[in-house]
Formats: C-alpha cells, sequence, structure tokens
C-alpha cells in the first residue's frame, strides 16, 4: 500500500481512476476477459482469482492480486519508459557520436587526400630536381669539356702564335741585317760626333788603348771585381743572417732559461709523480744548460750543439705546453662552473649548501643543547636545593598552566558535545512526533479509501483482505521499509549529518524484522527514537571526529601554496611529489 | 708652403741636377739652367731642334738634349758653356739617347733597334752594341754604375747582357727563359737582375750579377701576367703588379711570396683610413661673377676647394669598367713605388685609377687609401722622407704622409694643370709640371711640416 503514497501526488490521481475503471471492468466483464488473465499470469503475474477450493463455485477475482499486479504493471511501465528514455538519450548520443566519428573520418579523409596529394607533389618535385641536378651535372660535364676545349684551342693558338711570331721575327732580323748592312756600311758621313775637345774622365784617369792581352786582362780584372762584388754581397747577407741568427739563440737562450727557472719549482711534483720522462727530460735540460752555460757554446753553430738546444728546447717547449694546456682546462672548467653559477645556481650544489646548512644547524642545536645541559647540570651542582626545588616549581606551574589550558578546552569541547547531543535529542523526539503524527494521517487516509471502497459489496471482506496481503511476503515487507527512510530523509538531513542516516538506513532494516506490521508501526516511533537516541553518541562522535579530519586534510592541503581549499589529499600528494619532482637533477 | 712664379715649359722636360744644385727646363729648343735657390738662369742653351729628351750627366756637369726627329744629340757642359758636343746618328735615325752612370757616355739606340751606339766624350772611341730588345725597359744601370745589363733578341730568343761600364766589355751573357722578355731592374744592391715576361704570360725571372737563375716565379697561367715591378730601396722585397689587380712581394732570401695586396673596389677594413678628395663652393660672390673671368675657361675647379675628408668604412671606391675589345686594357696595378725608407710601398690600381694605395711594409698591410676626384696622373715619393706627392691633371697637388695629407691650390693666373712632378733631391722643394708651364713648390722645414699636415685644405 505504501507504494501508492510513493507516487507523486498526480500520479495517484492518474492511478485512481485507472484502477476505479478496471475493477468496474473486471466485475462486469470478467467472462470475456478471461484470455487477458491468462496472458498476466503467463507474464508471471499472480493470478487475479482466489484460489478456490471447488471447482463449481465461481472464482472470485482477487482485488489486492489485482492492485499488486497493477502496481507491478506500473512499475513495469515505468521502468520501461524509463528505459526507453535513456535508450533515446543513448541513441541520440549514439547518434551524434556517430556524425562526430563520421565527420572525423571524413576530414581524415580529406586530410590524407591532400597530404597524398602533397607526396605526390613532392615527389614531382623531387624527380624535377632530379632531373634538374642531373641536367645541371651534364652541363657542367659539358662546360668542363668546353674549359678543356677551349684551354686546348688557346693554347695550340699560343703555339701558333709564337711559331709565326718566330717566322715574322726571322724575317723582321733579316731585313735588320739588312737595312743595318745598307745604313752601316754605306760611309755615313752624317753618323759622326763634333766635340769641341774631349773631356777627361770622371774618375780621372786615362784611357789606356786595348790591345788582345789588356783585353784579356781587363776582362779577368773585371770577372774579378763581379766575384768580389758577389762575394761582398753574400758576406753582408751572411753577416746579416748571423746576426739575426745570434738574435734568436739569444732569445732562444733566454726563453730556455727562463722556461727551466719556470719549470724547476714544479720539479718536485712531476718526480713525486713518478713521471719519469718529465724528470730526465729536465735533468737533461739542466744538464745542457749547464754544459752550454760552461762552454757558452751557442755562440756556435755547430750541428750538434744547435741540435742539442733545439731538442731540449722543444722538449722542454712540450711539457710547458702540457702545463700549459691543463692550466686552460682547468681554467675552462672554472669558466664553464662559473657561467653555470651565473645563470643558475646548480642544483646539486644547492643540495650540498643546503645539507651543509642543516648539518650546521643540527651542529648548533646540538651545541645548545649540550650548553642548557652542561648549564643545568652546574645549576644542579653548583646551586642548593632550594632553587632546583624553585626550578621544578616554575615547571611544574608551567605544566599546570598548560594542563589548565587544555582542560579548558576539553571542557568547551564537551560543552558542545551536549549541545550536539540535546539538538539530536530535541530532532529525535521532533521526528517520532512527526512520525506519530504521519501515522496518524496514513491511518485516517486508509481509512478514508476503505470507507470509499465499502461501496463495492465485498467491503468487509476486501477490508480484512488487505492486512493480511501486508503481512504476507518479506520482500513487500522490506519494500516498504524501503520507502520509510525517504520519508525519514528530510529529517535526518536537517540534522545536518549525512554520515549519520545512512547509517541509520542501515541499522533500521534490521529493527523491524517483526513480521507484524501493526506491531512495528505501533512502535516505530519508539523504536526510531530510542534507535537514533542509541546511535547518535556513538555515531556523531567518530563522525566529527572524521570531520575534523577532513578539515585537518583540507588545510594541509590548502597550505602549500595558494590553492583553493577544494583541493583534496590527492592534491596534496601530488604537490609532494612535484617537490619530489624538483629534487631531480 | 711657397710656390714660384709660373715658367714656360715645353714637352713636361724639366730635370733636377743630381747634385740637386740647378734645375734644367725646355722651352721649345732652347734649354734652360736654373739655380735651383734662385731661380735664376745660370745658362741658356740653343738646340737645333725642338727639344724631344733631357738628361742630366751623374755628375751633373753635362746636360743631354735628343732630338729624335732628327736624330740628333746636343751635349752641353755646365761648367764650360762654350763647350759643346754634337751626335748625329744620320740615317740610322734615334729612338733613345742616355747617359752610361759614368757621364762620360752616351748611350744612342738607332731605330728599329738596330743597335745602340756608345760615344765617348772622353775618347774618340764608338762602340756599338747590336742586337738590343724593343721593350718596355731594355736597359738597366746598376745603382753604383758599374754594370749594364741590357735585354737582346737574338735567334728568336731572349738573353742579357751584362756590361761592365767602365770599358764597356761584356761580362756576362744569358739566355732568359723568357717568351717575350718585357724589361730588366737591376736591384739596387746591383747583384740580383729582375726579368719580367711579356704581359701574355706571368713569368718573373731573378738572375743574379753572374748570370745565374736565382728563381722563377709564376703566379698564374692564361690570363694577362706582369704589369709593373719595383724593388725596395733596401732590395729586399721585390712587387710585382700585375694585370689581376694584385701586388705579390717576392722576398729576397728565398725569392718566393710573402704576400699578397689585392685592390679591392670596396675597403671594408676600419683600421684603413680612406682619405676622400671633397669639393666645395664656399663663396660664390657675385661680385665675382660679375667679372669676366681673367681667361675663357678656368673651370670650376679654380673656383671650388677641395679639401681631404675621412671616410667611413666601408667605402666603395669608383671603379672604371675596362673596354674588353681593346689592347692595353686599364686594368690592373700600373705603378708601384717604394717609399725611401722602406716603410711604405704606393700603388695605382688603373681599373681604380682615381685612387692610390698606400700599404704599410712592416705589417705588410694596407695602411691608407686616397681617393681623389679626377684620375691620378703621377705620383712620387719624396727622396727624404715618406712623403708622397701625387697629381692628377688638376690645379692641386697632393701630398701625403703618414700624419695626414693635403691637398694644395697651385696659386697663380688661370689654371695650372699639374701633368708630372719631381722631387727635388732634399726633398726641400717640388716641381710641377704642366703642359707647357712649371713651377716650384717649396716645402716647410722639418720644425713646420708636422703642423701644416693634418689640416687638410690650407695653402699660402
Amino acid at each position: 500500500m505504501c507504494t501508492v503514497f510513493s507516487v507523486p501526488s498526480a500520479q495517484k490521481r492518474i492511478l485512481n481512476k485507472v484502477f476505479r475503471i478496471l475493477i468496474s471492468h473486471l466485475v462486469t466483464n470478467f467472462e470475456e476477459n478471461i484470455f487477458f488473465y491468462q496472458e498476466l499470469t503467463t507474464f508471471g503475474f499472480p493470478s487475479l482469482y482466489e484460489e478456490s477450493k471447488g471447482k463449481d463455485t465461481k472464482r472470485e477475482l482477487n482485488i489486492v492480486a489485482v492492485l499488486n499486479c497493477m502496481n507491478e504493471l506500473l512499475v513495469l511501465q515505468r521502468k520501461n519508459l524509463l528505459a526507453q528514455e535513456n535508450v533515446e538519450t543513448q541513441n541520440l548520443k549514439l547518434g551524434s557520436d556517430m556524425d562526430h566519428l563520421q565527420n572525423c573520418y571524413a576530414k581524415l579523409k580529406e586530410q590524407l587526400e591532400t597530404s597524398r596529394r602533397e607526396m605526390i607533389g613532392l615527389q614531382e618535385r623531387d624527380r624535377q630536381l632530379q632531373c634538374k641536378n642531373r641536367n645541371l651535372h651534364q652541363l657542367l660535364k659539358n662546360e668542363k669539356d668546353e674549359v678543356q676545349k677551349l684551354q686546348n684551342i688557346i693554347a695550340s693558338r699560343a703555339t701558333q702564335y709564337n711559331h709565326d711570331m718566330k717566322r715574322k721575327e726571322r724575317e723582321y732580323n733579316k731585313l735588320k741585317e739588312r737595312l743595318h748592312q745598307l745604313v752601316m756600311n754605306k760611309k755615313d758621313k752624317k753618323i759622326a760626333m763634333e766635340v769641341l775637345n774631349y773631356v777627361g774622365r770622371a774618375d780621372g784617369k786615362r784611357g789606356s788603348w786595348r790591345t788582345g792581352k789588356t783585353e784579356a786582362s781587363f776582362f779577368l780584372r773585371n770577372e774579378d771585381e763581379m766575384y768580389k762584388i758577389l762575394l761582398n754581397d753574400y758576406e753582408y747577407r751572411q753577416k746579416q743572417i748571423l746576426m739575426e741568427n745570434a738574435e734568436l739563440k739569444k732569445v732562444l737562450q733566454q726563453m730556455k732559461k727562463e722556461m727551466i727557472s719556470l719549470l724547476s719549482p714544479q720539479k718536485q711534483k712531476p718526480r713525486e709523480r713518478a713521471d719519469d720522462s718529465t724528470g730526465t727530460v729536465i735533468s737533461d735540460a739542466e744538464e745542457d744548460a749547464g754544459e752550454l752555460s760552461r762552454e757558452s757554446m751557442w755562440d756556435l753553430s755547430c750541428e750538434t750543439v744547435r741540435e742539442q738546444l733545439t731538442n731540449s728546447i722543444r722538449k722542454q717547449w712540450r711539457i710547458l705546453k702540457s702545463h700549459v694546456e691543463k692550466l686552460d682546462n682547468q681554467v675552462s672548467k672554472v669558466h664553464l662552473e662559473g657561467f653555470t653559477d651565473e645563470d643558475v645556481i646548480s642544483r646539486q650544489d644547492h643540495e650540498q649548501e643546503t645539507e651543509k646548512l642543516e648539518l650546521e644547524i643540527q651542529q648548533c642545536k646540538e651545541m645548545i643543547k649540550t650548553q642548557q645541559q652542561l648549564l643545568q647540570q652546574q645549576l644542579a651542582t653548583a646551586c642548593d636545593d632550594d632553587t632546583t626545588s624553585l626550578l621544578r616549581d616554575c615547571y611544574l606551574l608551567e605544566e599546570k598552566e598548560r594542563l589548565k589550558e587544555e582542560w579548558s578546552l576539553f571542557k568547551e569541547q564537551k560543552k558542545n558535545f551536549e549541545k550536539e547531543r540535546r539538538s539530536f535529542t530535541e530532532a529525535a523526539i521532533r521526528l517520532g512526533l512527526e512520525r506519530k503524527a504521519f501515522e496518524e494521517e496514513r491511518a485516517s487516509w486508509l481509512k478514508q479509501q476503505f470507507l470509499n471502497m465499502t461501496t463495492f459489496d465485498h467491503q468487509n471482506s476486501e477490508n480484512m483482505k488487505l492486512f493480511s496481503a501486508f503481512s504476507g511476503s518479506s520482500d513487500r515487507d522490506s519494500l516498504s521499509v524501503h520507502s520509510r527512510p525517504r520519508q525519514k530523509k528530510p529529517h535526518s538531513v536537517s540534522n545536518g549529518t549525512p554520515v549519520c542516516t545512512s547509517k541509520l538506513t542501515k541499522s533500521l532494516p534490521a529493527s523491524p524484522s517483526t513480521s507484524d506490521f501493526c506491531q512495528t508501526r505501533s512502535c516505530a516511533s519508539e523504536h526510531s527514537s530510542i534507535n537514533v537516541l542509541n546511535i547518535t553518541p556513538e555515531e556523531t562522535k567518530p563522525n566529527q571526529v572524521g570531520r575534523e579530519g577532513t578539515n585537518q586534510k583540507w588545510s594541509m592541503a590548502s597550505r602549500p601554496g595558494s590553492q583553493e581549499g577544494c583541493y583534496s589529499g590527492c592534491s596534496l600528494t601530488y604537490t609532494n611529489s612535484h617537490v619530489e619532482k624538483d629534487d631531480l637533477p | 708652403m711657397n710656390f714660384s712664379e709660373v715658367f714656360k715649359l715645353s714637352n713636361l722636360l724639366c730635370k733636377f741636377s743630381p747634385d740637386g744644385k740647378y734645375l734644367a727646363s725646355c722651352v721649345q729648343y732652347r734649354l734652360v739652367v736654373r739655380d735651383v735657390n734662385t731661380l735664376q738662369i745660370l745658362q741658356l742653351y740653343t738646340c737645333l731642334d725642338q727639344i724631344q729628351h733631357i738628361e742630366w750627366s751623374a755628375d751633373s756637369l753635362f746636360i743631354l738634349c735628343a732630338m729624335y726627329k732628327r736624330g740628333l744629340v746636343q751635349v752641353w757642359s755646365l761648367e764650360q758653356p762654350e763647350w759643346h758636343c754634337r751626335i748625329d746618328e744620320g740615317s740610322a735615325g734615334l729612338v733613345a739617347s742616355c747617359w752610361s752612370p759614368d757621364g762620360r757616355h752616351i748611350l744612342n739606340t738607332t731605330e728599329f733597334h738596330l743597335r745602340i751606339t756608345v760615344w765617348s766624350l772622353c775618347t774618340k772611341s764608338v762602340s756599338y752594341i747590336k742586337y738590343p730588345k724593343a721593350c718596355q725597359q731594355g736597359i738597366t744601370f746598376t745603382r753604383d754604375g758599374r754594370y749594364m745589363a741590357l735585354a737582346e733578341r737574338r735567334d728568336c730568343k731572349d738573353h742579357v747582357s751584362v756590361f761592365v761600364c767602365s770599358d764597356w766589355q761584356l761580362l756576362r751573357h744569358f739566355d732568359t727563359e723568357t717568351q717575350d722578355l718585357a724589361g730588366i731592374e737591376w736591384a739596387p744592391n746591383g747583384c740580383v737582375l729582375a726579368v719580367w715576361d711579356t704581359c701574355l704570360e706571368y713569368k718573373v725571372l731573378l738572375y743574379s750579377l753572374d748570370g745565374r737563375l736565382l728563381s722563377a716565379y709564376c703566379a698564374y697561367e692564361w690570363s694577362l701576367g706582369v704589369k709593373s715591378v719595383a724593388w725596395s730601396p733596401s732590395s729586399q722585397f721585390l712587387a710585382v703588379g700585375s694585370y689581376d689587380g694584385k701586388v705579390r712581394i717576392l722576398n729576397h732570401v728565398t725569392w718566393k711570396m710573402i704576400t699578397e695586396f689585392g685592390h679591392p673596389a670596396t675597403v671594408n677594413n676600419p683600421k684603413i683610413v680612406v682619405y676622400k678628395e671633397a669639393e666645395k663652393n664656399p663663396r660664390l660672390a657675385l661680385g665675382r661673377l660679375a667679372f669676366p673671368p681673367p681667361r675663357a675657361a678656368p673651370g670650376p675647379s679654380s673656383t671650388t676647394e677641395s679639401k681631404y675628408e675621412i671616410a667611413s668604412v666601408p667605402v666603395s671606391l669608383q671603379t672604371l669598367k675596362p673596354v674588353a675589345d681593346r689592347a692595353n686594357p686599364k686594368i690592373g696595378v700600373g705603378a708601384l713605388a717604394f717609399s725611401p725608407d722602406n716603410y711604405f710601398l704606393a700603388t695605382k690600381n688603373d681599373s681604380i685609377p682615381n685612387a692610390v694605395w698606400i700599404w704599410d711594409i712592416q705589417k705588410l698591410k694596407l695602411f691608407v687609401v686616397l681617393e681623389q676626384l679626377s684620375p691620378v696622373r703621377a705620383f712620387q715619393w719624396d727622396p727624404q722622407q715618406p712623403r708622397l706627392a701625387i697629381c692628377t691633371g688638376g690645379s692641386r697637388v697632393y701630398l701625403w704622409s703618414p700624419a695626414g695629407c693635403v691637398s694644395v691650390q697651385v696659386p697663380g693666373e688661370g689654371d695650372f694643370q699639374v701633368l708630372s712632378l719631381c722631387w727635388h733631391l732634399n726633398g726641400d722643394s717640388l716641381a710641377l709640371l704642366s703642359k707647357d708651364h712649371f713651377c716650384l713648390c717649396f716645402l716647410e722645414t722639418e720644425e713646420r711640416v708636422g703642423t701644416t699636415f693634418g689640416r687638410p685644405g690650407d695653402h699660402t
């Protein structure tokens, strides 16, 4: 029956009507509707007729069954409608999904097409470029050939030209010869020199007659002079070169000395490092230097000395170079580090620094502790009992204060709890009252209903049956019970503890295990109130604790940064992980 | 800076005597010898025809005047004005005449380079040298005057003969590995002879005095080769300018190239100072314009002022596009000159005719670029200090020294177009030659030079 009440009022009315019609119909046209009933039974509904013991007795319509059937049908209908709706919405959703997918598909297809086209285009271009490249290669080859050809042509022309030139020159020479003969052989009186008087030679010498002998001697003298000049020149150049060489040697010597002096302070180190080569080299160099300085050989350009010098210098240079390179590397390293430092302080450094600082802090703390201990010890040893007691008193007082504070806090909490309990009990009482009122209302309503129904013939019997029907199957009971929390819900919500209500719903089904509905109904108000009363102290406490817990969580979550309070613990872990991530290099 | 008055001149024939005391100049068929300091005429000689060439003897006692058209050479003595000498080459003709270093012999090259006649002023003797080669520079004397090298052509082969100048004996005769020898030049120390081939082939050969081939250098093949060659005064470097617009410096130890100076049309290096001549019309006074100009065409350059401005790099220089179908194209390094102290090398690239490039030889780098407004006609180093005089055919003379550079207007009536210039031996004065006039430019003494330079554009 309570199912009827659970439906909204509008539906209730409609149902009412249908109910009446159906009933009237059933009563009047029972015979005709036999198939309908049979069908109903085949669908798994209980038969609408009272099971009669005798065959001849006319089967009577079981109103309760009909009602139940109705109800079930209605529920079914509603379910179906809901399902239908769901299906429709799903259908719609699927349809839109389908559309979307189709669109996507079309788009992708288009994309594929375009990319394919692009690819083809690129391939085409590639091919064209390759073609071009080939052509260019061909052209280059042709050009090279052309160049070769042209060079050959030039060479051939040059040879031809030279040949012609030679021919022409020969002709020209012939002509010249001829002309010379013509011009010179003919005693040209014009070719002459008129001089007032011959002047003396610039060097003041007199010209000497040339004879065969003198000619030869002259020639020899000239040769001698020439060679002298050349010799002088070479000597001059040699002197210059020698000077340059000496300068260079001096520089080399100086460099060597400086190198030795530079390398000697490090001498110990490499030797310690058991670096044999450098050690020997240095000793060599020292020996060389000694020798050289002893004999001052660098003045001589003897090959052996030169070799020695250059070799030693080379060795030292190598050492120096390696050393400088090492230094360079170090410098570059430092530089690099410096650069990174300039940009960002490296995490490692940071960590190291923080570790160091932490260590320092720890040490400081320990130091303070030890100092304190020492101080206390000193006090304990040095001061008399009064002071210690005073101190103890001091400590006790402090503790007392703290305890007091805690006590007050607890008291406050207790007060709060009390308040809450009171409100709970009040709410429970109110609930009980309301329930009572409701029960009464329902009773009156049922009464009314039955009074209305009494218009039918078997009013009394029905009235009886209704009760028995309710007491029948257990699932009907559970059904009715299930509907109960719905009515209860508003009250529990008003209490402001949603978790509590859920607990109640769980706990309640166990309580009305009694088969007698009337009994349950009668004691329902008490029961529930008691239940609630019993529950409240137990349930609210953890609940409240839980709430506090969540509150704590929230505050924790909101602590790292300006995150909103609605962030859950998850966010907290997230931030934690974030922090951890930061630590990674 | 002072300028002398303007004297008449013809054929740009004006020369200081080697001792620096006299100045010889020609006006048509007259030879005028002046005192350098007073510029008073000391001697005046009259030749038989228009003088085409004059040359002082090394001892500054004689001057020869060549009249090629008539095949005549007249020699005048400064000490004995009445002394005269006339050499007639007759029908053989005359194309060149020069003194031997002793100043007592005259070498005349006959027409068609048939022979060289060596006339002695001391004796009646005449010597002939056959087969001289007609080329850019076929005769060269060592600086000490002992030897003469002569390029010869015999049997279609180039030869070089080395003569002893004192008695004209042949000392050495050797053939050179050249296609068509173009020039020879002794190193200042007189021990190495540089020989270069025709422009068709890049080839520079270096011969010792005794005829040994010291080295041969070839920078590239196929294209036009050597255009100009210059020895450094210390004989340490040989600068070779070529048609590719580069100067290559060879050293005297290995005779290999030590560096290459390109002449790009744009100067990008900010360390290089680029002096750009700029012209300005500061005053165009109405009064001046109202009067008719003293000459028919004074030209705008006489009224405008020019001065050097330091151009900020990059500077692009004016380039001349060479005419491809003409012989002797205007490309390549056509002029080279080392400063007397060996520190600088001045060059001119013919395709960038307005610019003179001055290279620092110690650092082997480009030092300064001077860009003139018109093509550079000639430049010459001061024999005493690193100071370069440049003329561009305008009425100005330009001087550069490491301290800076100046542009000096030549004063006087009308336009004095400086076509050529020559320094006096001591570097105190400079002869500026125009087409038919010349004047002397006296430079300040050392103390005042420093103040003058660095103030571009001033003149007295």
